[in-house]
């Protein structure tokens, strides 16, 4: 679905992803990982297409989307939301999902600006289709509302529903379960399920651990912007370098002197 | 009594141009993109029409059509460099575009320097000027409840996020300056043949603040807005000939006041897109 290969990008001398490979397989939940600072949102930046890379490869679906731009990997089919939120506030929370649409709508020019049936019918079919999107997330209540009257819950939700409008492949979550109570988190998990259950391919980045290994079927870890291990939850948990990497040190060595 | 039906004349033509001025900013504004070149291209729009008219006496609809033709290129390879600014970097690229091709008019005989060109003659009629303000407005107001208004509010909001939506940002700015340099530029074709007289410093600074004021005053939520703003702004200071030399200060007043207390112009309600 995803494949990472040997991915650099680098900030005027700072390296924020090193040497990073990775692939994603199909109807899958993937998560990245790391302490904060590890790269993994400049990774999800430059796979999403909205930074240039500085080396490595990155296809998508067997196509070479190295230097694809975001508009263009969003038409091929990636979806993705942001780790702070990015709602487009002033609008409506049913526009904010029709604007996901967009690469799936007619084209621009001149049919849907003089109204004619086709357009009109097929604006309202993508009303229909967007209202089911925020029914399937749970704010359908809330269509009429700007955006940015929603409660931060319901914007992360938005955000997912905008995400999935444009029918995507794989679709990237950054941090979904951030600022979000327990109570919140178990109800994005069962989304996330549903989804994965769909056939869409999901790779995130969280930092809620329990989220994570209960959702995902493998792991990547990456630290100061390299991967430093990947595999399934359960090995994941036992690695020592990356408990390291999370705890220090220290604590690491008194934590597996305790285990043993 | 003659003097005074001309005086009146000239002020409802500049009704419409400036609308379409207006419409020219909205263009742009509407994208969050702040061009201070709309003067720049309505001078562009004006020289051209007028020397096609003076020089090889071309037909006033081929005029029209050049003169909006001529700066759309323009904007076209000004577009390229500039569109990656924004901010107040494409603001400061654009007046820098007012500038030289201020002093360019000035230093070029053929054009008429610093003279200007007179004798245009008067092709324009109230029926051209408000025929094709309508239409434009029309299509601004149908693009606008379009999926293409929402790409544009969407680019307005969060450029990265409406990447990531699928729209192509970069297009999309592209044509919108184009478009408003095309229209900028009618405008600039249809004053000047009902004003038979152009000269250099009609297209500097203080005309592009003037009709960034049209859509300040107005808002960019709809088009009507600017159009709105533009009549408002126009008739003011004949509605303040009274107050003579004040009248300047009152409409920058004005502007601030707007600025402060309805930051989304006087028509600041939002389009109707869905339902």
């Amino acid at each position: 679905m995803l494949a990472v290969d040997r991915l650099t990008r680098s900030f005027s001398g700072l390296v924020a992803v090193d040497d990073v490979s990775f692939r994603v397989a199909p109807h899958t939940v993937h998560a990245l990982i790391g302490p904060n600072g590890a790269g993994k949102t400049t990774l999800f930046n430059v796979v999403s297409g909205l930074l240039a890379v500085s080396g490595g490869s990155i296809h998508f679906q067997g196509i070479d989307i190295t230097r694809l731009s975001a508009h263009r990997c969003a038409a091929l089919g990636m979806g993705r939301t942001f780790q702070n939120l990015r709602v487009f506030g002033e609008m409506t929370v049913l526009e904010n999902v029709l604007t996901g649409m967009h690469p799936r709508l007619g084209e621009a020019w001149p049919w849907t600006v003089l109204r004619l049936p086709a357009a009109r019918a097929e604006e309202r079919a993508a009303q229909d289709k967007a209202g089911a999107l925020l029914e399937m997330v749970g704010i359908a209540d809330h269509a009429r509302r700007p955006a940015a009257d929603l409660a931060y819950g319901d914007q992360r939700r938005l955000e997912i529903a905008r995400a999935l409008a444009a029918e995507p492949a794989l679709l990237l979550l950054d941090e979904p379960a951030a600022g979000m109570n327990p109570t919140e988190t178990a109800a994005l998990g069962e989304l996330l399920q549903v989804l994965k259950g769909r056939g869409l391919t999901i790779l995130l980045v969280e930092h809620d651990m329990s989220f994570v290994m209960r959702l995902s079927d493998r792991l990547t870890v990456l630290n100061f912007g390299k991967k430093i291990a990947e595999g399934a939850p359960d090995a994941i948990r036992a690695d020592p370098e990356v408990v390291e990497a999370y705890l220090g040190p220290r604590v690491a060595r008194r934590l597996l002197q305790e285990a043993m | 009594m003659d003097d005074l039906l001309w005086a009146y004349q000239s002020l409802f033509y500049s009704l419409g141009t400036n609308a379409i001025l207006a419409l020219s900013m909205f263009s742009v504004l509407q994208l969050g993109q702040l061009s201070l070149g709309q003067a720049a291209f309505m001078g562009i729009g004006a020289y051209a029409g007028s020397l096609l008219t003076l020089k090889l006496g071309l037909p006033f609809p081929l005029v029209l059509v050049a003169a909006a033709a001529v700066p759309a290129l323009a904007a076209l390879v000004v577009g390229g460099p500039t569109l990656r600014l924004s901010g107040v970097h494409l603001a400061i690229a654009t007046i820098g575009l007012g500038e030289v091709l201020r002093v360019l008019y000035i230093n070029t005989d053929w054009v008429g320097g610093a003279l200007g060109l007179s004798g245009i003659p008067r092709r324009t009629g109230g029926s051209t000027i408000f025929g094709l303000l309508a239409v434009l407005l029309v299509g601004f107001v149908l693009a606008t409840r379009s999926k293409i208004g929402r790409a544009c509010e969407a680019i307005r909001e969060d450029e990265d996020a409406a990447r990531v939506m699928g729209i192509d940002v970069t297009a999309y700015k592209m044509t919108a300056l184009v478009v408003s340099a095309g229209l900028a530029g009618l405008a600039g074709a249809l004053n000047a043949h009902f004003t038979s007289f152009i000269s250099p410093g009609e297209y500097g600074f203080e005309t592009a603040v003037s009709i960034l004021s049209y859509a300040i005053l107005g808002g960019v939520a709809t088009p009507v807005g600017p159009v709105v703003g533009a009549f408002v702004l126009t008739l003011l200071p004949e509605v303040l000939r009274p107050l003579h030399d004040f009248r300047m200060v009152f409409n920058g007043l004005i502007i601030v006041l707007v600025v402060i207390f309805l930051p989304k112009g006087v028509l600041g309600f939002r389009a109707r897109r869905t339902g």
